[in-house]
């Protein structure tokens, strides 16, 4: 049996009267490239903040890459990194700066730093770019710097949150080839969520389905379109989850944005 | 260590780069000081106070930084709306370190900030009793800048959104600035208006400036550091303790 990275038990949280994840266990095999699918407000993104410290479970338990998110924060901070599902670089600082702080906030040294920094910089091919503050950079250019910086420290895992929504079929393939290629050379594991069926059908050798923050399915994409006798991820997808659509609230950042746009 | 010194760097870079933000921010203080200065100027020598360019001078250094710092601590509503505050929070760095970082940044910012006011108020005609005394005004300006920096960082840390600036500017920036020492002289006001400006970290700062620069003062420069380090210390651990406790 392959030593599992991830580890969730029993996990749950609640907000107020609302439990947006009931009672979750999965796990995830190091070195393994798993999906974890759910439609709007199924509770993935909750999920994924509780792995990463962003949110406290109410019960459960995590280990990642053998710390416990809730009691040994940094050590396990320090076994991943993320891309979120919203931007998270600072705009007013060039691709370098951007990189040079992640660097520095996860104590890898300068000459190391330097070294790597110019390594993914050319891989995401930004570094003729690197001066140039994020602020000018297209939505596909800042997917692929957040990469490049959730990279940086050697990380045992990459959690990627819809790492390409609103992203052309160019940039995409593109990611998905060199995350793929970093999975299969140093063994990086990768946990994505996704929209796009046939991405997780294609990329993912496991998969979790999560619906009203309960897992409801496990597998390979395979295995889950035999369990439900259909011929594409998709119509498994829609099988198991039904084909109403669901409401977001949308929270006080999407409202924040609003407010901002408008000045 | 790294950490504090990243996040003080990133906040120097931000505001060297955004020269509307220095420009803007330099209006204010100039408008006081001409239709305050100029206005009240006659009024003030003909009630036997002085010179009131100099009298106000401190005062509006002292504004510009309170106006800064707060500003400067509330940075952490927008790197939350843009989502750089989520990067800061999965680092495996401790919370106060990221909290420090930031606010002696802020502190830093407003101190130029400070430092641009001061050379303003010389162009209009403020005369500092020793040039020498403007390098320990210099470190007061720090101390009301980190004071003011914790003070905005732990209202951030409280608020989800920029909704309620507007509420924090007028219902804590404005009273703290207008009922300092800032604008006119403590020893002849009412009592209860002696009380308030008692009780607001703000006429510490300026007494402490106006003893370096004017030498004047209404508290003593004993009394002005140990009630400027007291609140510093207990903003600074109020504003690190909200901001550990930031879930996004």
């Amino acid at each position: 049996m392959a030593h599992n990275i991830i580890e969730v038990k029993n996990l749950t949280k609640k907000f107020g009267d609302f439990t947006a994840v009931k009672d979750i266990s999965f796990s995830v095999a190091s070195g393994e490239r798993f999906a974890f699918l759910g439609p709007n407000g199924a509770g993935k993104s909750t999920t994924i903040k509780m792995l990463t410290t962003l949110l406290l479970p109410t019960s459960g338990s995590i280990m990642l890459g053998g710390h416990d998110p809730v009691r040994e924060a940094d050590a396990a901070r320090k076994s991943f990194g993320i891309v979120f599902q919203d931007p998270s670089l600072d705009e007013d600082l060039t691709a370098q700066e951007n990189m040079e702080f992640h660097g520095v906030l996860y104590s890898v040294p300068r000459d190391t730093r330097r070294a790597r920094i110019e390594e993914l910089l050319n891989f995401v091919e930004l570094y003729d770019r690197k001066d140039s503050f994020v602020r000018d950079f297209s939505g596909g250019m800042k997917r692929r710097l957040e990469i490049a910086r959730g990279l940086l420290h050697h990380p045992k895992i990459i959690f990627l949150d819809e790492p390409t929504l609103g992203l052309d079929p160019q940039t995409r393939n593109h990611l998905w080839q060199y995350l793929e290629k970093l999975n299969e050379e140093e063994g990086i594991t990768v946990f994505f969520t996704t929209h796009y069926m046939d991405e997780a059908d294609r990329v993912a050798q496991h998969i979790a389905v999560i619906d009203h923050g309960q897992i409801i399915a496990t597998g390979s994409g395979e295995e889950l379109k035999k369990q439900t006798g259909t011929q594409t991820l998709e119509d498994a997808f829609l099988k198991l989850t039904g084909s109403e659509i669901r409401e977001e609230g949308a929270d006080s950042l999407a409202r924040m944005r609003m407010f901002r746009g408008r000045r | 260590m790294n950490a504090v010194y990243i996040m003080w760097l990133r906040e120097i870079k931000r505001f060297s780069r955004s020269k509307s933000r220095i420009v803007g921010s330099l209006m204010q203080p100039l408008l006081f000081l001409v239709s305050f200065g100029f206005g009240f100027g006659a009024v003030f020598a003909a009630a036997g106070q002085g010179n009131y360019i100099n009298f106000l001078a401190p005062g509006i250094i002292g504004m510009s930084i309170i106006f800064t710092s707060i500003f400067n601590g509330m940075q952490v509503i927008w790197d939350r709306q843009f989502g750089f505050l989520k990067e800061t929070l999965v680092a495996p760095v401790p919370r106060i370190a990221i909290m420090f970082g930031r606010t002696l940044g802020g502190a830093t910012v407003a101190t130029l900030q400070g430092c641009i006011v001061l050379v303003m108020t010389l162009l209009i005609g403020f005369h500092p009793v020793s040039w020498l005394l403007i390098a320990p005004a210099i470190l007061i300006m720090l101390f009301i800048g980190t004071l003011f920096s914790a003070l905005g960082m732990m209202v951030a840390s409280l608020m989800r959104d920029m909704q309620g600036f507007q509420l924090v500017m007028n219902f804590l920036v404005m009273p703290l600035f207008f009922l300092s020492g800032a604008l006119f002289p403590l020893s002849a006001v009412p009592e209860a208006l002696k009380l308030v400006a008692a009780i607001d970290p703000l006429s510490y700062g300026v007494d402490a400036l106006r003893y370096f620069l004017i030498n004047a003062t209404t508290y003593g420069l004993g009394l002005d550091l140990i009630v400027l380090s007291g609140f510093t210390l207990v903003f600074l651990a109020l504003g690190s303790y909200f901001f550990s406790r930031i879930q996004v």
